[in-house]
């Protein structure tokens, strides 16, 4: 029987970077479908109706609308800390990264100051290891991998200069970003940054 | 499989929903554990050791090694101890249940909040907003007893924080957030809860309770005066 996946998400989203590291990383064929999110599609809004967002993953016709538990550790409390780690990030990172590019001034110099701080904070928990997970690729690497298409365009816009700051964290993104299901499922940089200037346009006065 | 020197310890605190709902859990699985109630206002050397990133109730210690934030928790217990599962298990229910669990605690807590924290016109709109949510839950539970289905299940545990915190809060705000009319099926959720002994063992006595928000409501307004 045919599986049929088809995965509904918008490029920059580091949630959706998620789901299709996961999906690849199992070497699950997809579909995807791009969404406008300033014109969301009668796919989207019938799948997932509560909160209209994407990452969306439609597996045989149902959806499932948060991204699967991919690559989980099997020991239950290795479990537990990788999903501690996550819900951390998840938390933390966006809002914070948000500020850094979304806004001026104080506003913009507490959120350099507190994303730096998430980092330090992610650097020391990673530690001399491969990977958040030890050896192995994992669900604390994909939850945070994402956030590293957008760091050009934090240093353009938010004045650093992250490998100063986390040398240890970003050889871990150069480590992950070997791998395909890391490579093909991450945003071209550049179009972040070309991304992030629209958004601004839309979002600030300069 | 328990080992017969398994140590299970819970740092929380009597009136926190986050807490309670782990010693439901515990309590559904028939295991023994120590409780210790923690001062949030001057914290423990223990809690700040065993939770350094958030220095938060709850946290479970099983052998000594901490688990926080209390989905995770949650979680933890149903792939340690497999009996009573909490979690269904086909995956897609299980995705499903997640999602319901984190919208319980990322919308209809944060907008709730608000209820408590706001007045006037910024309350009503916190009002309006957390009943928009609710009717979402509302949804979810016609045709079942409880949001698990047939019986008590993860999105039942997460969400007594509707049942016995943002409901008893009515009392003390004055204000009827979740009433019968626009919500029959989560006010017939709530007696089945109720039905179930555990729980009733495990939610903060009602009188204690409410004095307690009262009491921090009252302190809440000091604070902004």
């Amino acid at each position: 029987m045919a599986n049929e996946v088809i995965l509904l998400y918008f490029w920059p989203s580091m949630f959706g970077m998620r789901t299709r590291m996961a999906l690849r990383e199992k070497g699950v064929e997809f579909d995807y479908k791009e969404e406008d999110l300033w014109n969301k599609s009668t796919l989207l809004l019938e799948t997932n109706p509560v909160h209209k967002k994407i990452p969306v993953l439609i597996h045989n016709g149902k959806p499932v609308w948060s991204d699967k538990n991919p690559l989980l550790p099997s020991d239950p409390y290795q479990r537990a800390q990788a999903r501690f780690w996550v819900d951390f990030i998840d938390k933390n990172m966006y809002d914070a990264q948000r500020k850094l590019w979304g806004t001026k001034g104080e506003e913009q110099e507490t959120g350099k100051k507190e994303f730096i701080e998430l980092l330090k904070t992610l650097e020391s928990e990673l530690g001399d290891k491969t990977y958040f997970g030890g050896d192995n690729f994992g669900y604390v690497d994909i939850g945070l991998i994402g956030f590293y298409s957008w760091f050009h365009a934090y240093e353009k816009y938010g004045n650093l200069n992250i490998e100063s700051e986390c040398p240890k964290l970003i050889a871990w993104a150069k480590t992950c970003m070997q791998r395909e299901s890391v490579a093909k499922s991450l945003p071209d940089p550049e179009k972040v940054i070309e991304f992030v200037t629209e958004i601004r346009k839309k979002i600030m006065i300069e | 499989m328990a080992e017969r020197s398994e140590e299970v310890k819970l740092l929380g605190m009597w009136a926190s929903p986050f807490s309670r709902r782990v010693e439901i859990a515990l309590t559904l699985k028939g295991l023994p554990y120590e409780f210790s109630e923690q001062d949030i206002a001057n914290k423990s050397p223990l809690l700040l050791q065993s939770n350094p990133v958030h220095k938060m109730i709850p946290v479970l210690l099983h052998n000594g090694k901490p688990i926080s934030e209390s989905l995770v928790i949650l979680e933890y217990i149903d792939d340690t101890w497999q009996h009573n599962q909490i979690l269904p298990q086909d995956p897609y229910d299980k995705a499903i249940a997640r999602f319901w669990a984190r919208f319980v605690d990322e919308q209809i807590y944060v907008t709730a909040m608000k209820v408590v924290g706001k007045v006037g016109e910024e309350r009503d709109a916190a009002v309006e907003a957390t009943r928009d949510l609710l009717k979402l839950m509302e949804k979810e539970l016609v045709g079942k007893d409880f949001l698990g289905g047939e019986s008590l299940g993860f999105v039942d545990i997460v969400a007594t924080l509707v049942a016995f915190w943002l409901m008893r809060t009515e009392e003390v705000v004055g204000v009827k957030v979740v009433p019968v009319e626009m919500f029959p099926e989560i006010h017939r959720w709530v007696k089945n809860l109720l039905d179930v002994d555990v729980i009733k063992k495990c939610i903060p006595p009602e009188g204690e309770h409410l004095n307690y928000i009262r009491a921090r409501m009252d302190s809440l307004k000091l604070k902004s005066v």
